[in-house]
């Protein structure tokens, strides 16, 4: 491919973007224009989707339904699930640093399709707002983010066919970033660039962007049948037509479960950029861990059942979908062992980004176990639909992917911005945020196993003691993200110059100024073959320390 | 600057290995006079032993220990709770185990002020990951293998039974898939018990009971206690699901397409029965109560209720 050495056209490319602040409202090409565009706006919607489960968490603070009306109460958490799923997780650990980075990463001036890049940035905002507009026209949807029929086909028309259609609009820009990713790092490769040369985030993103394709399109025919279902009262699964209700579950969740490895496999190529850099050590099992993530790839298309196991599936169904899903925790301890692994024997400097790295660790290890319970049949048909599993995926999602996009936030701050963030809030905000989220989750294992259903805004109030532990731990979540943004914005102005490389960082985004110009090197791309190469840096200090513990030993 | 391994027993040699090639003091470490500074492997492998033994038993002491479960009031409850405790143990440990790892790591080469230098660099090792992609591939196995064995001991696996529900015209078309609990009916029909069928109808937002042998629909189950209950359910309108806590059961309930689920108490009492599917507004408050009581109790209320009596055996 001759595209691969794209000309320098510095000049020309300057007079082509637009400068300043603008440029962030703009139909800019750039990729770290677009990275940061999406970034913003995902946590925009962040902190939308968190108001709402604030609402949540209020209702439940008393085991009445008080504080919204019923239905109520159900726009909300569909609302709430959608917009954190759609337009917070996927679009910024995908899109964010996926165009940040890959481009750097690959060594080209930006991704393959640029214009195709910006199309799918602007299909969000107006999809995220259609979304949330449709509370204050008609009322959004209430059949929650998996719109099982025939509720989602019972439930009030405008409502559902507004968030069909949003979801339809994301799942398109989802496609093109997808279609886009593959393209780049498959093509767009700096001449004498090896693939198993590539950054970690790279093989992350080329396996997630892989589900992305094979996978969105099958949610889009299922979204398209059931509004004709709601529309055009056709009857692919609608049972008063003859339609049937499980295929659609089938159908949906052949997507949804590649879309939970959409959310998370990202963030663990994020962490495996983040953890070697901070430690001073090289990545540990570089190969292995391409491997598990293309195993993941895999398996993660032959497990969806397992989220239909009181469906009325037949035996042998089940049986299959649990074997396939316990099996998938094997690449994924591989990936586990292996940060540790890296962690070990490093010189680790506890900051924030490390902090919110092992966070996730910590966090995922445990949703991961209860993964592997819930896969198990004979354990999901107590657990499923309650609590327990509000808890397995919060302690994925967000004490997984949501962890993940703040470490990658203290990491690749003063590349973006050229300054840094300050440590201490930074510690402050991990702290909130850790003890916050698992006093808020950690509960909900016991409350469904027992007998708290999910998706509930009335329970039996011998529960709710533990649901009011639940919200306060809500509450230092939400508090947690003051200091957050209060520490992104004023660092923005006032934060200490950071440099180009205050990590002394090998991976090539390090190799430029911060923030890095228009096409990302002035002259030639870097050509870094070994991006986790650290450990050199060892001899004379290690005399020195040697003998100063010698004295002491004395 | 290379250290020596020293162990070479095989548990050793594992847990020594993570710490060995670090070059950095462990919590135990022991200075050579004017030479350098380094890990004695044997006391660092012991004190990785005491963490993992203590890993070990404090995991599956709280797995044994540690009662999370409601009330077990079924046949099929006893044995999911054996289950549960299983996974529960080695959930445990595997938990500590790796939290312990990463607080370790984070204490122990965590960077002091004046150090420059950066990790040692070790790009992996494949022994190391052999075993650890070996290990959890085998409690996998195990773990699969054991809730397999749960899942037959529950019935999930045993074909469908019929009995009891002959008279209630079904189509031979007609698929019903058989969930966990219907072996039970079949074993308990060795023993001289029949099974209790009962029609379970769910609709936004309650469960009506129709008990086809006495044309009783009631709005709460009563079944007596020791005897399998078999239900046929289906929904008139939205998918709903059929919990309760105490039976470790769930089965959804679902419109044009009936499923089946059996059960069989073993405690009296009134435990809640729940509707685990978002079904709409008052999904929350679509809920009943299954009455477990002595066998004469049943048929008293039986008989009370009963449109045609009849004589029970
Ligand atoms: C170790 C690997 C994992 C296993 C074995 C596993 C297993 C399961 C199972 C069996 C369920 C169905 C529970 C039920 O509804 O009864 C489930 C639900 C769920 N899992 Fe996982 N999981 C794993 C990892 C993940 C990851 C990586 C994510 C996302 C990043 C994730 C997100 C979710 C979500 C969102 C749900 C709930 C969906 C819903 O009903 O709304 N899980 N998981
Ligand atoms: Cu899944
Ligand atoms: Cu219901």
């Amino acid at each position: 491919m001759t595209i691969a050495n794209q000309p320098s056209d510095f000049e020309r490319g300057d007079r082509l973007q637009p400068t300043g602040w603008m440029r962030y409202l703009s139909f800019s090409l750039d990729h770290k224009v677009i990275g940061i565009q999406y970034l913003i706006c995902g946590f925009i919607f962040y902190l939308i989707g968190g108001t709402l489960a604030s609402a949540i968490r209020i209702e439940l603070t008393s085991p009445i339904s008080d504080f919204m009306a019923r239905d109520v109460y159900n726009q909300v958490l569909t609302l709430h699930g959608t917009i954190m799923i759609f337009l917070w997780i996927v679009p910024v650990v995908n899109g964010a640093f996926g165009n940040y980075l890959i481009p750097f990463y690959v060594g080209a001036r930006d991704m393959a399709f640029p214009r195709l890049n910006a199309v799918a940035f602007w299909l969000i905002p107006p999809a995220g707002l259609m979304l949330i507009s449709s509370y204050f026209i008609t009322g959004a949807a209430e059949s929650g983010w998996t719109a099982y029929p025939p509720l989602s086909i019972n439930t009030p028309a405008a409502g559902q066919i507004i968030w069909i259609l949003s979801v339809l609009l994301l799942g398109g820009s989802s496609i093109f970033g997808g279609i886009n990713f593959i393209a780049t790092i498959l093509k767009l490769r700096r001449p004498g660039l090896k693939l198993m040369q590539l950054p970690m985030y790279c093989w992350a993103m080329l396996g997630t962007s892989i589900l992305v394709v094979l996978s969105t399109p099958v949610l889009a025919g299922t979204l398209i049948l059931l509004s004709f279902d709601i529309v055009a009262h056709t009857g692919f699964f609608n049972p008063v037509l003859g339609g049937n209700v499980v295929v659609y579950q089938h159908l949906f969740w052949f997507y949804s479960h590649p879309a939970v490895y959409i959310m998370v496999l990202p963030a663990f190529g994020l962490v495996s950029e983040i953890l070697p850099v901070h430690s001073r050590k090289p990545l540990f099992g570089y190969t292995t861990m391409v491997y598990s993530i293309m195993a993941i790839v895999i398996l993660g298309f032959v497990v969806w059942a397992h989220h239909m196991f009181t469906s009325g599936t037949p035996p042998w169904m089940r049986l299959f979908f649990t074997i396939a899903t316990s099996f998938i925790a094997v690449p994924t301890g591989i990936k586990f062992f292996n940060w540790v692994a890296t962690l070990w024997g490093g010189r680790i400097s506890l900051n924030a980004a490390v902090l919110f790295s092992c966070g996730f660790i910590v966090n995922f290890v445990l949703g991961g176990i209860t993964g592997v319970a819930l896969a198990q049949v004979p354990f999901d048909v107590h657990v499923h639909d309650t609590y327990f599993v509000v808890a397995h995926f919060h302690y994925i999602v967000y004490g997984g992917s949501v962890f993940v996009i703040f470490s990658s936030i203290y990491h690749w701050y003063p590349k973006f911005t050229g300054r840094m963030l300050n440590e201490q809030l930074g510690r402050i905000h991990f702290f909130l945020t850790f003890i916050g989220f698992n006093l808020c989750f950690a509960p909900q294992h016991w409350l469904g196993l027992n007998g708290m259903p999910r998706r509930v805004a009335e329970y039996d109030p011998q529960f709710a003691l533990i649901n009011q532990i639940s919200s306060v731990g809500a509450l230092l979540m939400a508090l947690s993200t003051i200091p957050f943004i209060w520490n992104t914005i004023q660092s923005a102005f006032n934060g200490q110059i950071a440099g180009d490389n205050p990590w002394e960082a090998l991976t090539p985004e390090w190799l430029t100024s911060s923030p890095p110009p228009v096409e990302n090197w002035r002259g030639q791309a870097p050509l870094v073959t070994a991006p986790y190469g650290y450990g050199a840096r060892k001899k004379e200090e290690e005399d020195a320390e040697s003998t100063d513990t010698n004295n002491q030993g004395n | 600057m290379q250290e020596i391994p020293c162990t070479a027993r095989l548990i050793s040699k594992y847990l020594s290995a993570l710490t060995i090639p670090t070059g950095c003091k462990g919590l135990f470490s022991i200075t050579l006079k004017g030479q350098w500074s380094f890990v004695v492997p044997t006391s660092s492998a012991i004190f990785n032993l005491l963490i993992a033994l203590f890993v070990l038993i404090g995991g599956l002491w709280i797995g044994q220990n540690v009662n999370l479960l409601p009330l077990d009031a079924s046949v099929n409850a006893t044995v999911y709770d054996q289950l549960f405790k299983v996974l529960f143990s080695i959930g445990t440990v595997l938990f500590l185990g790796i939290v312990v790892l990463v607080v370790l790591s984070l204490i122990k080469f965590r960077r002091k002020p004046g150090q420059t230098g950066d990790g040692l660099p070790i790009e992996g090792n494949l022994t190391l990951e052999i075993f650890w992609t070996a290990v959890p591939a085998i409690v996998i196995l195990f773990v699969g293998l054991y809730s397999y064995d749960i899942y037959d001991r529950m019935g999930g696996m045993a074909t469908l039974p019929n009995n009891g529900h002959e008279h209630l015209s079904m189509s031979k078309e007609e698929r019903i898939w058989g969930g966990i609990g219907s072996s039970e009916v079949s074993s308990a029909a060795n023993k001289g018990l029949t099974a209790i069928p009962i029609n379970v109808t769910a609709m936004q937002f309650a469960f009506l009971f129709h008990y086809p042998e006495g044309e009783i629909i009631s709005g709460e189950l009563h079944v007596p206690v020791g005897q399998p209950v078999n239900m046929r359910m289906e929904s008139k309108d939205v998918i709903h699901a059929f919990w309760v806590p105490e039976f470790r059961l769930k089965q959804d309930v679902i419109p044009g397409q009936p499923t089946i689920l059996s059960f069989t108490p073993t405690k009296t009492g009134r435990f809640p029965i729940i509707c685990a599917e978002l079904c709409g507004p008052y999904h929350g408050g679509m809920r009943s109560t299954v009455v477990v009581e002595e066998p004469e109790n049943y048929q008293s209320w039986f008989q009370k209720n009963a449109k045609t009596p009849i004589s029970e055996t």
